[in-house]
């Protein structure tokens, strides 16, 4: 069958009645615009470094499963938990976000691509190439050794000699290139080519948390770029921005890091509120509840995340009245939080409820979330915080937010999405077993990690003495992140199992209400054959909520803007140039310089159809 | 009208249905039994406070987690009410689609906004009191300075320069100065209060009164590079007379950096000499024939005698001086590295990491980075017989 003769190339199956979708070579691959398979590129990218960070972590529980281990020596740890944090945040969870905004976005608003589909592989190859220019730190000298938040003057050349630092300055800044370029790209995506009717208040609840994600990364990323452009400066033209003994101030390194952090922190939270806003109407089989509260919760929490930032700083001293103001603006964040949960619950709510593994993703996301958020007002509270901040409790609560939380909801988009994308439908009962597996390890991992915080373990330890109790509870979450990757590898069975011989997806397996269900399962390139019309929130389920036949075999075929191997080539010079900047080399970066220049040239001269 | 088609869902194969709360309820009594099980003695722990800056957050904390809990209770209480009641069932009605309700979206942003004002309001009232310096008049000032990785205590007003072990006398305000000599550190005895972080090119403040005797243990809570973990404190808070004699004692100079003393008495002796300190089992009274009184109050036979003086000479000599002071001795006066004057007196070696044992301090001298990695100490490649000879010497600078 063709379906199986796809699925077998490039692991990304085809149905047969999508023809030539994924077909070609690799060189197809590389030189796409189509959203989708920017889309699908993202997913594979960064699961790839959902693994590798996810191995990171087990080595870091390894050597934190009995005291003063000797398995790692600290230098290798430090480096482990520096790129676990990196990686997890940069390279795994953002792109993940980033893989089913792709996918996904122009099929719910009903467009052919996003509004510059160049750009969109442009971002997905600055990733890409900035993920493995990261990564290859490993190989020279070694990885980024002083934390995901790289804290001055810890990172400073005295300090932190050698390149490590600047890999990980150089590396955050070509990411930012990427996630800049991809946020504007779906700013004007959503705002300019939604489908006809569907007025901002009718967009899905996914593509309305894709915009205020975009929003929070152009605002976000400034902060950071700024930092690092300072510190970039401190390190290699010796100015002392950071540099105390000369008059610099470390505490700017923190509050333009935390300035990004925070919202960083929702940029990585809201698209997994906006996918389990898709999952659990569908399978409530009602529409979601509050609507335009929990569209105008999502907002809120943006807008306020770029005011709490200090509380992420609560013991550096910066005296009551900051500590009161911004204790207090984090309180306020579990307002719209809760909103939102409470519409989750009051959606599901007199509905009729199908337990497919999509909604047991997210409904274990609620329910783990919950913990995170909770444990998360109890470090709003600056003062309580003194004791809690620094410690494995906070390292319990942004697990609980971020893998309880996000983790749990982007496998409930992928089970939920993976039909759409592949064409495929994942294995029901392994689902099941991978979500029970977990839910289980998961808990038996982090739910320990509170009490060793409050019983005094700080966090970013190489290791621990004997007989301050923190045996057994290191012991406990140790089996229980061995466990957590046994549950991954799960996972990816059910994946290649469903790629070989998965039951063919139709349409709209799930029953769902938004666009992207009527059409084929992949889609075929052009998405629609006609622009549908919108007269609803929930067009599927609404009689007369579509009124075109978006399938229509008698429309044209849509034109499709052509392949193009330039933006590939803008990411190479792009890397080229870090990479003189890292070997202090002019003629590495020039020549980085010069790719970018000529191939921006030829980007801008290529028509865009043939 | 709203119609979610049923003839969608045919497709996919209809499957065994688990009782979705069933593997949680496991979970949760799973964890509960292990936690139960792996009860302390927690030493350094965050929920036994020993302080009035500690018992304070504590009673915060406990007030925040009581709403923590009850939140938990109904919410998670609501989610599962809401999965086993309105599961899919054969012959299930289709669900009204129902928008939303004005009244319940305003019940349930005021009802966590009122849990918040319970919790904001203790919340202001200690920051306000913890975040502001001490009024005390009589607060004892130690001055805390982080290096990597170790800390350095200095008491101004009375003249008693330590490392990694703090004395304090119970029930008397303390009031730490933060200042850090290189990187970012953060103090935290989770016992005694919360953290703050000790932050190059500022001050920091910190104030606390213990409200018992006894040894505390501390650790730096910010990743301040390759050792951190390894960047360990004490606090002995003792009665205000054991306090005074502590710094009596701190404030003699050590051992052979004076004339020597006439002779003491066998009451003296047993009043200075504290035991087992002493190199080679330095000798309690009566002192053995043929032994003579040093500064320290220490008794040594003329061969322990010996092989402290050469120690002594080993560490004037070996390069120890340029970083490490011993008050009395002039040309020991480095500041780099810990001041070593009464180095014996000390539980613990190596920022709180080795018990202060003539083995552990060998072992320390032979390498350090062995036992604290990226130390600055450089191993000094000293022959065996001169790393005895220098223990003795560290070992009796009470």
């Amino acid at each position: 069958m063709a379906a199986t003769e796809a699925a077998a190339h490039g692991g990304a199956g085809a149905r047969a009645t999508a023809g030539k979708t994924y077909g070609g070579g690799v060189l197809s691959w590389l030189t796409t615009v189509d959203h989708k398979r920017i889309g699908i590129m993202y997913a594979v990218f960064a699961f790839f470094f959902f693994l590798v960070g996810g191995l990171e972590a087990l080595l870091i529980r390894l050597q934190l499963g009995s005291p003063e281990s000797t398995l790692i020596d600290p230098d290798l740890y430090n480096q482990l938990f520096t790129m676990h944090g990196t990686t997890m945040v940069f390279l795994a969870i953002m792109p993940l976000s980033a893989a089913f905004f792709n996918f996904l976005v122009p099929l719910q608003i009903g467009a052919r691509d996003v509004a510059f589909p160049r750009l969109n592989a442009f971002s997905l190859w600055v990733f890409v190439l900035g993920a493995l220019f990261l990564n290859a730190s490993f190989l020279f000298g070694g990885a980024p050794d002083a934390g995901w938040f790289g804290y001055a003057n810890l990172t400073s050349t005295q300090y932190s000699p050698g390149m490590r630092i600047d890999f990980w300055v150089l590396g955050l800044q070509i990411l930012g290139v990427s996630s800049i370029a991809a946020a504007l790209n779906f700013i004007v995506t959503i705002i300019n080519l939604r489908a006809p009717g569907m007025s901002l208040m009718r967009m899905p609840l996914f593509t309305w948390m894709t915009l205020v994600t975009s929003f929070l990364l152009i605002l976000a990323f400034p902060a950071i770029t700024v930092g690092l452009v300072l510190l970039m400066f401190d390190r290699t033209f010796g100015t002392s921005f950071f540099n105390p003994a000369a008059g610099g101030d470390v505490l700017l390194w923190q509050h333009l890091f935390w300035i990004f952090g925070h919202p960083e922190v929702y940029i990585l939270l809201l698209p997994s509120l906006g996918i389990v806003s898709e999952v659990i109407p569908t399978f409530s089989r009602k529409p979601l509840f509050g609507y335009p509260f929990v569209v105008y919760s999502g907002i809120l929490i943006a807008f306020l995340g770029f005011g709490v930032w200090a509380h992420h700083m609560f013991s550096v001293g910066l005296g009551p009245i900051a500590n009161t103001v911004f204790s207090a603006t984090t309180m306020l964040i579990a307002i719209p939080t809760g909103v939102k949960i409470f519409n989750w619950i009051a959606t599901m709510w007199g509905g009729s409820l199908r337990f497919r593994t999509p909604l047991y993703f997210a409904v274990g996301f609620i329910a783990m979330f919950i913990i995170g958020g909770l444990s998360g007002v109890m470090h709003s509270s600056a003062a309580s915080d003194l004791q809690q901040t620094d410690t494995y409790f906070v390292v319990a609560h942004i697990h609980y937010v971020l893998f309880g939380g996000v983790i749990f909801a982007l496998f409930a988009g992928i089970y939920y999405w993976f039909p759409k994308m592949t064409g495929r439908m994942l294995g029901e009962g392994i689902g099941k077993a991978h979500f029970w597996l977990m839910l289980v390890a998961f808990n038996l991992t982090f739910f320990p990690q509170h009490y060793l915080g409050l019983h005094g373990m700080p966090r970013r330890t190489f290791t621990y003495q004997a007989g301050l109790g923190f045996e057994a509870m290191n012991l406990m979450s140790t089996v229980g992140s061995l466990l957590l990757g046994f549950s991954i590898l799960v996972f990816l069975w059910n994946v290649i199992r469903s790629l070989r011989k998965g039951e063919p997806a139709p349409r709209d397996p799930w029953g769902g209400a938004t666009l992207e269900w009527t059409i084929d399962s992949p889609p075929p390139h052009f998405n629609f054959r006609r622009a549908p019309q919108v007269h609803s929130r929930d067009p599927l389920w609404v009689e007369g909520g579509l009124d075109v036949d978006v399938n229509d075999p008698a429309a044209p075929e849509p034109h499709m803007p052509s392949p193009s191997l330039w933006p590939l080539v803008v990411a190479v010079g792009i890397v080229t140039a870090a990479t003189g900047a890292l070997t202090t080399s002019l003629a590495v970066a020039l020549a980085g310089v010069a790719v970018i220049l000529v191939s921006i040239y030829g980007w801008a001269f290529q028509p865009l159809e043939r | 009208m709203h119609l979610p088609p049923n003839e969608r869902m045919t497709v996919t194969r209809h499957l065994r249905r688990v009782p979705a709360g069933v593997g949680r309820t496991l979970a949760v009594a799973t964890i509960a039994v292990l936690l139960a099980s792996c009860g302390g003695p927690f030493p350094q722990s965050a929920l036994e406070p020993a302080s009035d800056f500690a018992v304070l957050l504590d009673d915060l904390f406990r007030g925040i987690f009581f709403w923590a809990v009850i939140v938990f209770v109904l919410v998670e209480g609501a989610l599962l009410v809401a999965i086993f009641r309105f599961r899919d069932r054969e012959g299930r009605r289709r669900p009204r689609a129902v928008h939303g309700n004005t009244l319940l979206e305003i019940s349930w942003t005021l009802a966590p906004a009122l849990v918040l004002v319970l919790i904001a309001v203790p919340t202001f009232r200690a920051i306000w009191s913890v975040d502001r310096p001490t009024t005390d008049p009589d607060a004892l000032v130690v001055e805390a300075i982080g290096h990597q990785w170790w800390w350095e205590f200095r008491y101004p007003e009375l003249g008693v320069v330590t490392a990694n072990e703090m004395h304090v006398p119970v029930g008397r305000t303390i009031d730490v100065r933060l200042t850090s000599a290189d990187v970012i550190h953060s103090f935290w005895f989770p016992r005694a209060g919360g953290k703050r972080d000790v932050i190059p090119g500022r001050e920091n403040h910190l104030w606390f009164r213990m409200d018992s005797t006894g040894v505390f243990y501390g650790q730096c809570a910010e990743f301040c590079g390759l050792s951190h973990a390894l960047m360990k404190m004490e606090m002995v808070s003792e009665t205000p007379e054991e306090f005074a004699a502590w710094v009596e004692a701190q404030r003699r100079p050590a051992f052979g950096t004076e004339p020597p003393a006439p002779p003491a008495t066998s009451a003296e002796a047993t009043d200075d000499a504290d035991g087992d300190a002493a190199p080679g089992g330095g000798q309690e009274s009566p002192p053995p024939a043929g032994a003579e009184a040093d500064t320290g109050g220490v008794w040594l036979t003329p061969e322990q005698r010996r092989i402290v003086e050469a120690g002594q000479q080993a560490f004037l000599s070996s390069g120890c001086i340029a970083c490490h002071r011993v008050a009395g001795t002039p040309a020991a006066a480095g500041v780099l590295g810990p001041d070593l004057t009464h180095v014996g007196s000390r539980r613990t070696i190596a920022a709180g990491i080795l018990e202060n044992t003539p083995e552990n301090m060998a072992a320390w001298l032979r390498d350090p980075a062995a036992v604290k990695p990226g130390v600055l100490m450089p191993a000094l490649d000293l022959d065996e017989e001169t790393i005895r000879a220098l223990t003795a010497w560290l070992d009796i600078l009470e």
